[in-house]
């Protein structure tokens, strides 16, 4: 279930609902397994008390791996070649987070065809919290 | 950084295919793998992340017998108070070329060299410093799996 340049168009999306509440386990669960321990992410005693923020965060790298799970399920296992953020604002526990891809150009390159999407992550106030890019090979 | 040594490992593929909830059989049934276009379990996209696991100097992670900036009996286990550096990087960009996507049995070793600095006013955080890191993952082969490139930025203070 690749996508096929054939029927793709420019504009066409993608989106699917990252996370609901986001809670502050998976945060762990992500600090675990990634091995960024920083307790800005974790410990909130430290997060307000010492580091000044308003409650723990989620690691960027949280949002940008539950997005790629947006964009391999839309392009298929082992396709991207490319996939890039910003990250624009903070995620914080209790967060709804919605992810986006949108068709920026269909190419070939050297008898391969690629798709570059437009990648875009929004919480539930609708504010953007990952602003970014990906390319994948796709088939003719 | 620089890590000598980053297998890449069936357990710890699925574990953090967990964290960002990922529930693709890519990542953890072999069986399943091998009926797929790559033919067996595959790294996510972002896992390469992880090789900080790797990393004996990686600075985030507590080391047994030192000192650990996260709160305890206090706020914060360092006697000294931080010079704002620790608590004040943020992530700010990442970006990642794929040359192939990582399997277990894959030996990774991974060699940063800075990239650009920069500075910026921000509009929550006073002054912004951003700087860049490129980092190569290479396999056994020395062929090269991924290229990242990851900007970081200080704030002089928590953003409000």
């Amino acid at each position: 279930m690749s996508l096929k340049a054939s029927t793709l168009k420019v504009g066409d999306t993608y989106s699917e609902r990252l996370v609901e509440d986001l809670k502050r386990t998976q945060i762990v669960q992500y600090a675990g397994a990634s091995g960024d321990y920083n307790p800005v992410h974790t410990d909130e005693i430290f997060a307000t008390k010492v580091a000044g923020f308003p409650s723990t965060f989620a690691h960027g790298m949280l949002t940008m791996g539950m997005t790629g799970r947006m964009l391999t399920n839309y392009v298929g296992d082992g396709r991207l070649t490319k996939y890039g953020v910003r990250f624009t604002r903070q995620v914080f526990p209790g967060d709804d987070l919605d992810a986006k891809a949108t068709v920026k150009e269909i190419r070939q390159e050297g008898g391969q065809y690629f798709v570059d999407l437009t990648v875009e992550t929004f919480n539930q106030n609708g504010e953007m919290v990952i602003s970014g890019s990906a390319t994948a090979r796709i088939d003719p | 950084m620089a890590v000598n040594k980053f297998p890449i490992e069936a357990g710890h593929i699925m574990m953090f295919a967990r964290a960002v909830g990922d529930k693709n059989p890519i990542y953890y049934d072999e069986a399943y793998a091998k009926t797929t276009e790559p033919g067996s379990i595959i790294a996510p996209p972002t896992f390469i992340q992880a090789s900080a696991q790797f990393d004996p100097d990686y600075y985030l992670r507590p080391k047994i017998g030192e000192p650990w900036f996260g709160s305890g009996k206090n706020p914060t286990g360092m006697t000294q108070p931080s010079e704002g550096g620790v608590g004040r990087g943020l992530h700010a960009e990442q970006h990642f070329e794929y040359h192939r996507h990582p399997r277990p049995g894959d030996v990774l070793k991974a060699e940063t060299r800075p990239g650009k600095t920069w500075e910026k006013e921000g509009k929550r955080g006073g002054k912004l410093k951003f700087s860049e890191n490129i980092t190569e993952y290479r396999d056994q082969n020395n062929e090269l799996v991924i290229t990242a490139r990851s900007v970081g930025v200080m704030t002089e203070k928590a953003p409000e």
